[in-house]
């Protein structure tokens, strides 16, 4: 499935936030995380991830760190401030509502199995 | 494993070039690409293969660059990749489109002297309009630099037209105070005017905001260095002709410094645009040096005054140096603000800024206080409503700024908080000089 660009690129602050609420965590891992939580369907630029942490960093929803883990290599670590909970919170309220309006008008019509309506 | 990591050197050394990227970002970036290419080795790739695939993944690196000016601004501000990236022939018509405007402006304000007759006249009309000759045709120049639609260029060139009116129209008694009033707020009106094609003609967007006030800073630079540069080659200009006749550095002054001034307006801002690279080693350097000497001068201020008490004092004209130098801490702090990486934790510079607003804070609040006894027994004057106004943005401005530089400075909040309520409150320093400008003469019957 090929996900549009749009789509991509609004999914992708709630996502990263989401998974840093799970846990600290560094870039490599994170968009690992993302592959195997969309299935691989969710294809971003690797690069991509990072212009979007730093904006996180400057808004001040995740701080940072550099270290250096016993049994690996240096890597910036990410981990999700108290803003940036609040910020997940007003993210997830948005996306419950599209899906829900979304959900509802393809059960109505009947374009899709109602599976997708109560997600 | 030499080859890949002369392969993984090669790649750096290619996305170093990127302008928007900087050291600490390809640290974070080679990292990722390791992690991927070890991965993929653990898959069963060979070293090349692995390594191809990463760089792929990885995405091309103009996009990317591009991806990371949007977000560090600061740094698209030294390069300026975005404005650069549809049409690179730009670069070389700028100076062009530049010299035009300049022109145009250095036309208007001869024009307007020889109407004038000055300097054998010095009608006030003159003065009053000095701005409104030159910063349209700075407005006129971003307007087209940023190729605004012809909407947008009448909401540009809209205010300057109803200033104009409003400023020309009023009927000023003889010696106004309110005239004088409008001639120095009138200025900065119009600044504020331009940033609206200078940001594209948005004005919404707190980035763009950020980027006029860092504009605003270097123009300040660059304007200082023109006008510098100018004098003395006026000046060795007029002792070389001195000994051909009586009146050629006469003549010399009246034709080429109106017009030199007023074009160099615009040169600056061009410079602004096109070698920012220039200023950008100067900048940063010039704030280090200032706030910590403008915060030692603004805490000696502060612990005399209130120790010596002499708040009665305050006589007007000191009222009115306060007011320059509370203007002026707020453009340091403004102007340091701008050229920060808002990503940066906490640090000595921060601590100095601290203090030196919290200072100013303190004199303000004592400035406040002796003009508020001022106006309870002498009544209010143009002057004195005018002065008491400013007081009161900048003491709004100010608390807000130590407030929340004390919350960051504790970690609770990031800086970009610090950096939105400067940002949010640049509206209100526009409304207070329109109000002066506009509504202030009439209240006070033109006097």
């Amino acid at each position: 499935m090929n996900i549009h660009k749009d789509l991509v690129a609004a999914s992708a602050t709630p996502l990263v936030l989401a998974i840093l609420a799970e846990g600290e965590s560094y870039g490599y891992s994170i968009l690992k995380r993302v592959r195997e939580l969309s299935g691989g369907d969710l294809e971003w630029t690797d690069g991509m991830l990072y212009p979007l942490l730093h904006r996180l960093l400057r808004l001040g929803y995740v701080t940072t760190e550099w270290r250096t883990p016993p049994e690996g290599r240096r890597r910036r670590y990410y981990a999700i401030t108290d803003d940036g909970r609040a910020a997940l919170a007003e993210q997830q309220r948005q996306w419950v509502t599209v899906t829900r309006a979304l959900g509802g008008v393809w059960r109505d019509s009947g374009w899709l199995p109602t599976a997708v309506g109560e997600a | 494993m030499d080859g890949l990591e002369s392969q993984i050197g090669e790649w750096r050394a290619y996305v170093t070039r990127a302008p928007a990227v900087n050291g600490h970002d390809i640290d974070e970036l080679e990292a990722h690409l390791r992690d991927q290419i070890a991965e993929l080795d653990a898959a069963g790739l060979t070293g090349d293969e692995a390594f191809l695939v990463a760089v792929k993944r990885m995405g091309d690196l103009d996009t990317l660059s591009r991806e990371f000016a949007r977000e560090h601004s600061g740094r698209l501000w030294k390069q300026l990749v975005l404005s650069g990236e549809d049409d690179p022939a730009r670069s070389s018509a700028g100076w062009f489109e530049a010299f035009v405007f300049a022109l145009a402006a250095a036309v208007a304000m001869q024009v307007a002297r020889l109407a004038a007759d000055f300097p054998d006249e010095e009608p006030e009309w003159l003065f009053l309009n000095l701005t409104l000759l030159v910063l349209p045709f700075l407005a006129g120049y971003f307007a087209h630099r940023r190729q605004l639609d012809p909407r947008r260029w009448v909401l540009a060139a809209a205010p300057f037209a109803l200033l104009a009116l409003v400023v020309n129209l009023y009927p000023f008694g003889a010696d106004s105070d309110t005239e004088i009033l409008v001639a120095l707020y009138l200025p900065v009106t119009l600044w504020f005017v331009v940033s609206y094609p200078y940001m594209g003609g948005t004005l919404k967007s707190h980035e763009r905001r950020m980027d006029f006030v860092r504009f605003t800073g270097e123009w300040v630079i660059y304007y200082a260095l023109i006008a510098l540069g100018g004098g003395v080659l006026l000046g060795l200009t007029a002792l070389i002709f001195e000994p051909i006749g009586a009146g050629v550095d006469e003549r010399l002054v009246e034709w080429a410094l109106p017009a030199g001034a007023a074009g160099a307006v615009i040169v600056a801002a061009w410079l602004v645009e096109s070698k920012q690279h220039v200023v950008e080693n100067m900048a940063p350097v010039l704030t280090m040096l200032f706030t910590p000497l403008f915060a030692v001068m603004l805490t000696a201020a502060a612990a005399i005054y209130a120790v010596s008490g002499a708040a009665g004092e305050f006589d007007r004209e000191l009222l009115g140096v306060f007011d320059a130098l509370l203007v002026v801490v707020l453009g340091l702090v403004l102007y340091a603000m701008s050229a920060r990486e808002p990503a940066r934790p906490p640090g000595a510079m921060d601590r100095v800024q601290l203090l030196a607003v919290t200072s100013a804070l303190v004199l303000d609040l004592m400035v406040l206080g002796s003009m508020v006894a001022r106006i309870g027994d002498l009544g209010f004057t143009p002057n004195r409503v005018a002065a008491l106004g400013l007081n009161l943005v900048l003491l709004v401005n100010l608390a807000g700024a130590a407030w929340l530089s004390m919350r960051f400075l504790s970690r609770r909040i990031a800086f970009h908080r610090l950096e939105r309520w400067q940002t949010s409150y640049l509206p209100v320093f526009a409304i207070w000089a329109t109000t002066v400008v506009v509504v202030l003469p009439p209240l006070f019957a033109f006097d």
